[in-house]
């Protein structure tokens, strides 16, 4: 039995404390200490992405990284995206476009698709490809998330709402 | 949200032709306001803020969870079964079968697999011990504690293995159900044909590969019963299951769907499975249930598509015209028998595709194997028939000489035509129109052209080929007719309109383009309609969610009903003419207060004229057919034998399509599924078992691997579907793999038969005509 | 999730010296994670022998990018996205730069170390063949000094290294000698993107009048680590570009290529393709020399 570790780090703006052991994935602290469940766990194997948040402004899969090392960092999931009622312009596209069917790697495809808007406001077909290869699609065969990337990243005042997310 | 919902909401025409009794012919009606329109995906919030609560984010007070003790081997005697004493097993609750209170059966076609193994197990993986522990962390250690002894039995791992009969797993002949279908005279036809082509085509099996693996919970109460959630397809399935294995009646046992991460079949009959056992232990144990897979166990242990060996021999007459079509058509079951006689069945009458032909005989047989059982997935065995007839005719055009694209114009059906089982085909058809769009679309001619040219240089060779198909929309035959389902709409005292179903929604659109028809039939605004809880104590059974039904057979019951519910409110208190949405609210409480409730329900009522004779396999084998066209362009790399999918196109006419953006997300979707079938997707038993049960090393393809997707629909409204609606859902698997592999015979002018194609087999061929050939440095 | 969190111990020492100390007192105790992109996939699958472990993430001392005049050096703890950040990186090194950018997919490149990479050691590692044509060094570092070694003698079989128990990988430096090279790297795997290497080939080769004069080799997944192809270079090294040079080399790749058949594709496969993206490269050398 390992001595359970008190970790602080802020999760979608809000600063918390947990205390698992140090071993346990984020991805499970998440859904099972905070109740954040809208990440999801497709193989544990990082190989399908349902489980991607953002740590410290870099795109993670969850299952991969022990609570321990998220100590201090600031953690975005989907569940930080909308603002009250008022969803991220993403969130709009996937809507609009059809980019979400099941549902259930659109939360980790969000917040791929946020992280690479983000870095890239304007990407190409080539660089969305990339951007959201490692999270596995298995209802839309992709075309529909590509155009939802691309719909939102080309209205002009949902970039200026990405960019203000970003700086938050 | 509100922004994009006023975006989407669409201005409402005015409706000339309102409906005032429910046999107007409201699918031919052109002018909609709500359907064939891009409404929001009913769900999609949810979804998309994560707030939508798929099994594995729910828990109940004092929830315990399961976990199962598989077989080692794929077919043996069980001699014992021990648990390691270091474990203190009375923290656990402990279920061998000697615990089933009931029948030890999953209930679908024939009652033959186990729901916990017994006295023998037949394939690896197979369930033998269930256990449940408070705390998830404790299950592993002692799954692996206990320890099974077996007596091995000689085991069976092929279908020719299964034909040669030398050791019997299943029944008295290892044969699970065969058809034969016959037309004309085939055997007078030999003599007298100017060309025979013969050939054999192999599909391998395929995972579904949903996102959201098996998962269930499941509460006992001596009282009230059990209840399941799960991601599930079938609720009925499952409640029907449930009732054998405990002996207990239909009000005692209750399903209820939760949202549901993907499915493709693979929910359709395996949560009947999974469901029982976390009921088992939840009565075992006095506690609420949870049993979620993980990827390994759910790749190994669950359902994939049937393996098949499809052998052709045709006859053709000089001009390239279908005389006789012989077909021997051979499906691996596995283990049980499950669905395989329906999936044979289907694979039956999709085998000759969509030519005429005079003369046919297609046999077919499922054969047991030691192997996972193989169950329902998208196509249902339309996808590895018409793998081989479609890549068959390639190889017909070929050996005669003739372009592959005239040789099947010459042989399409047409309106009036009649098919394999003599069904006249009395809905337009408009496969010369398909593909012409096809040919256009694609710029097919002049690309073959340019590749042709291209290809003589250079290490990549690019090819373009195409797959001609339909897919039968519907239960097969008679299935409708004992299928029997009721569906309906009802008005709730919060003004809340309810589509009442157990079909099921799993991504495939079934809650958006349900509601999308009451809220037009009855007027009333999309946002109105929502769908009642998929939950068996409180739907009817209208059927279950698969065979690309729900928007045609379910779809048309709710517009009937929704039709039967405005009359009834028109004759009986008054509702006028070109209501409005708050009028026709208030007539709902005039109503309610009459009679108590505002229900309207419809049963199902099959077309005139389907006539299906089971025994001969004759007859109306469809009440309708989705249509369509694939062309596929492709690179073979000559430097690493790869073959990629550069573009796709993909013209189909599926009948009315009630809302765009869904209806091309299904094809594009089934096109993916259909290339990693094609091209990456393999699964590799050793044993039995499936070795590479991990995601890392079952190849599906990336948003990187995805070509574009050209999707064109044609519309022919078919007024016994929903608004005009035949079946969707299947349909886009069926052609990319015939399509691909033509495209890589045009490339490499090599033939290849069987799926999945990988690199590896490219290369047995393709390497051995290089070394010949090529010199090093160019 | 089969694996239990209760079982392991993690530790976060939070900087190098810590570390090194830890190794030290209780060396074959703690078993380093940095990522945690191979032994969180063991964790999940139940695979994770480790009890204890220290925790190398976001320790500045191992991760860093530092340049000279003539190399560049790598912190271990260095993540594939900073070595596709780096614009040097993808000016001089850029079989480095393409290599990073196969790792997984972006989540995998954000976590995974160039270090983490080398010390599990797959038959299949991405980053190795660049690094072996590039004759990369690596430091390695314990409580007892640092020594510096050729990274090809790092590698002593299938998953094993020289690491001794209190050692840890600190850097790895590539030298900036290639600038005149012609170059080459190619991947062959499963799929696009997210795919493990069925083959791939390195190289770096100087020509001049159409004879080699330089050539370094190195593949991953034709041996049980990634290794140079020391036959196949002499084969080529100071001949004249043509088919019989290139025969000669191939027949000798096909001879030192020691790879096996897996879950992911067959031996005869992997020996044919290695051999064929070898013609590939001398096809590209012998036409840039003839264009010259």
């Amino acid at each position: 039995m390992s001595p359970h570790a008190t970790i602080r780090f802020t999760v979608n703006g809000k600063e918390l404390e947990v205390t698992p052991p140090p071993m346990k994935r984020l991805l499970d602290v998440l859904r099972e200490d905070l109740g954040l469940t809208g990440t999801k766990e497709g193989c544990g194997e990082g190989e399908c992405g349902s489980c991607s948040v953002r740590m410290n402004g870099d795109l993670v899969n969850s299952c991969m990284v022990p609570v321990l090392q998220v100590s201090g960092a600031t953690v975005e999931t989907v569940e930080g995206l909308a603002r009250e009622d008022e969803m991220h312009p993403l969130q709009k596209a996937f809507l609009e476009c059809g980019g979400a069917q099941c549902g259930i790697c659109t939360p980790g495809m969000l917040m791929a698709a946020t992280h690479l808007l983000r870095h890239t406001p304007r990407p190409t077909m080539a660089e969305i490809r990339e951007g959201l290869a490692g999270n596995l699609c298995r209802c839309t065969g992709f075309i529909r998330i590509f155009e939802s990337v691309v719909a939102a990243s080309t209205t002009e005042n949902e970039t200026e709402s990405l960019q203000d997310s970003h700086a938050r | 949200m509100e922004t994009v919902l006023l975006a989407l909401k669409r201005v409402r025409c005015i409706l000339t032709d309102n409906p005032n009794d429910e046999t107007a012919p409201m699918s031919t009606r052109a002018q909609t306001r709500i359907v064939g329109t891009a409404v929001p995906r009913k769900e999609g919030v949810d979804k998309l803020t994560g707030r939508a609560r798929y099994v594995d984010d729910m828990t109940r007070e004092g929830m315990w969870h399961g976990a199962t003790v598989r077989s080692t081997i794929p077919r043996g005697r069980i001699r014992a079964i021990q648990f390691d004493p270091r474990i203190d097993w009375s923290e656990f609750a402990v279920v061998t079968a000697a615990d089933i209170p009931g029948e030890n059966h999953i209930q679908l076609i024939f009652a033959d697999q186990p729901c916990l193994a017994d006295d023998q197990v037949n394939h690896c993986d197979e369930a033998i011990v269930l256990l449940a522990h408070p705390d998830k962390h404790k299950l592993r250690a002692a799954v692996d504690a206990v320890y099974v002894d077996y007596e091995p039995l000689p085991v069976v791992r092929s279908i020719e293995e299964s034909e040669r009969q030398d050791v019997i797993v299943w029944g008295t002949d290892n044969k699970i159900k065969s058809f034969l279908l016959e037309k004309g005279d085939v055997d007078a036809v030999w003599a007298q044909a100017a060309h025979i082509v013969e050939g054999e085509y192999r599909t391998g099996a395929q995972e579904h590969l949903y996102i959201e693996n098996n998962g269930v919970i499941a509460e006992y109460d001596a009282a009230a019963g059990i209840t399941v959630w799960g991601s599930l397809q079938c609720p009925f399935y499952v409640h029907k299951s449930l009732m054998a294995v405990f002996g207990l009646p239909e009000d005692k046992v209750r399903v209820v769907q939760t949202e549901t991460g993907g499915a493709f079949g693979g929910k359709e009959d395996y949560p009947s499975t999974i469901g029982s056992h976390a009921a088992l232990l939840a009565m075992k144990s006095g506690h609420p249930v949870k049993i979620v897979y993980d990827r390994m166990e759910d790749l190994a242990a669950t359902t994939k598509r049937h393996p098949s060996r499809t052998r052709h021999r045709t006859a053709l007459d000089k001009d390239g015209k279908l005389l006789a079509i012989e077909i021997d058509l051979a499906t691996d079951g596995g283990a049980y028998s499950t669905l395989s006689s329906t999936v044979l069945s289907r694979a039956t009458l999709h085998a000759c595709g969509p030519y005429v032909c005079p003369n046919v005989r297609v046999k077919s047989s499922s054969w047991a194997t030691n192997t996972v059982p193989y169950g329902a997935f998208r196509g249902f065995g339309a996808p590895q028939a018409i793998f081989a007839i479609e890549r068959h005719m390639d190889e017909i055009a070929a050996t005669i000489g003739m372009d592959p694209v005239e040789l099947r114009r010459r042989n399409f059906l047409h309106d009036g035509d009649m098919t394999a089982t003599e069904q006249v085909m009395r809905e337009p058809v408009i496969l010369d129109t398909l593909l012409d769009r096809a040919l256009k679309e694609s710029d097919f001619y002049a690309r073959r052209k340019r590749f042709a040219q291209e290809n003589e240089s250079g290490t990549v060779k690019r090819g373009i080929g195409m797959a001609a198909f339909y897919h039968g929309a519907g239960f097969t035959g008679s299935g409708e007719r004992y299928l029997n389902s009721l569906a309906g709409v009802e008005v709730t005292p919060k003004g809340e309109v309810r589509v009442l179903v157990s079909s099921t929604e799993f991504g495939q659109g079934t809650n958006t383009v349900l509601t999308q028809i009451a809220a037009e039939v009855l007027d009333v605004d999309y946002a109105d309609v929502t769908m009642a809880p998929p939950d068996t104590h409180i739907v009817p059974n209208s059927g279950p969610t698969v065979a690309s039904r729900t928007a045609m057979v379910v779809g048309k019951l709710i517009e009937r009903a929704s039709l039967q519910l405005v009359a009834t409110l028109r004759a009986q208190v008054g509702l006028i003419q070109g209501h409005s949405r708050e009028e026709f609210f208030a007539a709902c409480e005039r109503l309610r207060a009459q009679k108590g409730n505002v229900v309207s329900l419809r049963r199902y009522e099959a077309p005139p004229n389907i006539f299906w004779n089971d025994e001969k396999y004759h007859g109306e084998a469809y009440p309708a057919f989705a249509w369509a066209v694939h062309v596929a362009q492709v690179a073979v790399d000559t430097t690493t034998y790869s073959a990629e999918v550069e573009e796709f196109w993909s013209v189909q006419e599926v009948g009315r399509v009630l809302h765009p953006v869904l209806a091309a997300g299904q094809i594009e979707g089934g096109i993916a599924q259909g290339i990693g079938y094609a091209l990456y997707e393999k699964v590799q038993l050793r044993d039995g078992h499936m070795v590479n049960n991990q995601m890392t090393n079952y190849i599906m393809p990336t948003a990187e691997d995805v070509p574009p997707i050209h999707v064109v629909f044609e519309e022919i409204p078919f007024i016994y579907g929903g608004f005009g609606a035949k079946g969707i859902g299947e349909l886009p698997h069926d052609g990319p793999a015939p399509a691909i592999l033509n495209a890589i015979h045009n490339a490499t002018g090599i033939s290849f038969t069987a799926i999945p194609l990988l690199p590896e087999d490219i290369f047995l061929r393709l390497a051995h005509r290089q070394n010949v050939e090529e010199p090093v440095i160019a | 999730m089969r694996g239990n969190p209760e079982a392991h111990e993690l530790v976060a020492p939070g900087s190098l010296d810590a570390v090194l100390d830890l190794l030290a007192k209780e060396p074959n105790v703690w078993t380093p994670i940095a990522g945690g992109t191979e032994l969180m996939v063991a964790h999940a699958a139940g695979r994770l022998a480790a009890p204890k472990l220290v925790s190398l993430w976001d320790i500045d001392e191992l991760r860093f990018i530092q340049t000279s005049t003539n190399e560049v050096s790598i912190g271990a703890g260095s993540t594939f996205l900073d070595l596709r950040a780096n614009a040097m990186i993808a000016a001089e090194f850029p079989l480095l730069a393409r290599a990073a950018s196969w790792i997984g997919s972006i989540a995998n490149q954000s976590r995974a170390t160039l270090g983490g990479n080398l010390v599990n050691g797959s038959p299949a590692a991405d980053s190795s063949p660049a690094l072996l044509v590039y004759e990369a060094e690596v430091e390695i570092i314990s409580v007892r000094g640092r020594r510096r070694i050729p990274y090809c003698a790092f590698h002593t079989g299938y998953k094993k290294n020289v690491l001794a128990p209190d050692e840890l990988l600190l850097a790895v430096h590539v030298p900036g000698r290639f600038g005149q090279h012609r170059q080459y790297l190619r991947k062959v795997g499963t799929r696009r993107a997210m795919a493990i290497s069925k083959v791939v080939l390195a190289g770096t080769a100087l020509v001049s009048g159409g004879t080699v004069d330089e050539i370094r080799l190195a593949a991953a997944s034709l041996a049980p680590y990634p290794t140079r192809l020391p036959a196949t270079e002499s084969a080529l090294q100071g001949k004249t570009l043509d088919d019989a040079a290139a025969c000669t080399a191939r027949t000798a790749l096909l001879n030192e290529a020691k790879p096996i058949d897996d879950l992911r594709s067959t031996a005869a496969y992997r020996s044919q393709v290695a051999a064929n993206l070898l013609d590939e490269f001398l096809s590209q050398l012998h036409g840039e020399a003839r264009t010259k």
